[in-house]
């Protein structure tokens, strides 16, 4: 019986607020790794980008944070995970990336991250095999002399689970941004890591990635996901609609859509936030480039 | 103070099943309605069709109008209305249309009744709720784009109907940004004459959940979270609503091209 690798999903974005379709995004990707054959998606994590990264419109990771808890109680696999917006500054992905991994590696000394990081990656980890640990011992319980030693599960634990970077196709075409990302982190992020790219029908990421060598080195590790339901709900719409006082109902969950009005979140004063401020990434890089418009 | 005219919003459909989309067309008429300073949406009605439809892979509208209820326990204004699912053959739109309106007149017979007998005194004429009583509510039918197209389809409808529809009660029609409904409007000499009660909203989100699509997923084991609200979900599971057997419901019929399509469409 063919073992699958237990593989983890990191998606890392403003989350400004979450949507019915950063969730969904968890889900395809899962369908279609689980379809492969070659993995078992165990895990789905959310990272809410720093306040650091000073993007306009931009509310307090406390908030942002607080409402994809609630918009993810109802999921028994995908979390959010403050760490990164926890840091004193803006932390790039591959470092994001990095952290989980060194998580499941504990401590390997390669891999230079905050101390901070350790600690909650330790936990991290604990609580991830601890999970395995707990399904194993199910499973054990449930078929107890029928599970051969051939079981995919204790077969899994011996494989270290895979983790990779869940993004829409549009985030591929940023690698192609002068001075946004260094070349060795878009590398390591491909080749260490892979990506889970979603993308719409009627786009063709397979070009972006034709368009770039290092891509195409890669593209093994490049799972390409088309999104089958026309379903584009773009946050910067939701806090448009949410600041002219539309209803934004079944775009978003119930919990968040309360959450958003008892703490009166969004509106024209927090849309002007950062407004001005060149995004994080091109100020560390140290540019000329004019901001970016995302 | 200008009085606003109550206004209740009928969607006829299969939904088979209902989805987050569906439920958005709701929220985004009644904005727009709002917004005209016009109407007063007081109530959404949702109607799923008679099984007699026989449309391929309807199920039996017992689970379609148990789904509905599911979904809509979080609304305060939408409900599910079974009366034309438990007619005894498919229903024409305009008599749904007709059965809903007659409802809301006697609703509001009887609740001014209950006004009267509870302050028979106190009430002047010139106090505005009486006010409103005096202003009937008004129906409309909740569609999206590609149902004005219908009308063009031969034999499909009957001309009366299609004009009783757009001049009686009116249409609010939903389409996606980049589609022209305006167009289908000025084709008709009919839809012409009566545009004036025809509302058109642009849904600015690309939010296309289609119930075919659903279906395909659940048959194939794919996930539909966040598309369609987790309690229907779980009763889809629990009473294995969506099956390829389910699918190929009613296929007989669709074979006869006419047959299927003279029956009305969605």
């Amino acid at each position: 019986m063919v073992s699958r690798t237990p593989l983890i999903l990191l998606a890392c974005g403003s989350f400004n607020p979450i949507t019915n379709m950063h969730m969904r995004l968890f889900e395809l990707a899962r369908d279609h790794l689980q379809k492969t054959g070659r993995y078992q998606v165990i895990e789905g994590i959310m990272s809410p980008v720093n306040d650091d990264y000073r993007k306009k419109g931009l509310v307090s990771a406390r908030h942002r944070i607080a409402m994809a808890k609630l918009a993810l109680e109802t999921s028994d696999w995908i979390r959010v995970d403050p760490w990164e917006s926890e840091q004193e500054t803006w932390t790039e992905t591959v470092k994001v990336l990095r952290g989980a991994a060194t998580n499941l590696r504990s401590g390997d000394p390669t891999y230079k991250s905050f101390d901070l990081a350790q600690l909650q990656l330790k936990h991290h980890y604990n609580e991830s095999l601890r999970l395995l640990q707990s399904k194993k011992e199910f499973m054990k319980n449930k078929w107890p002399i029928e599970r051969s030693t051939e079981d995919p599960l204790s077969y899994e634990h011996s494989v270290l689970p895979e983790l990779k970077l869940l993004c829409g196709a549009d985030f591929l075409q940023t690698f192609k941004t002068p001075n946004l990302w260094k070349e060795e982190h878009i590398k390591e992020i491909v080749e260490k890591f892979g990506l889970v790219c979603i993308s719409r029908a009627g786009s063709d990421p397979a070009q972006y990635i034709s368009e770039s060598d290092l891509l195409t080195q890669f593209q093994h590790n490049i799972f390409l996901v088309k999104e089958w339901i026309q379903n584009e709900i773009s946050a910067t719409q939701i806090r448009y609609a949410l600041c002219r006082g539309l209803s934004v109902k079944y775009l978003i969950p119930d919990s968040v859509i309360s959450y958003i009005a008892r703490h009166n979140i969004y509106t024209e004063e927090s849309e002007r936030e950062n407004e001005g401020h060149l995004l994080q990434p091109l100020k560390l890089y140290n540019t000329t480039v004019n901001p970016l418009n995302d």
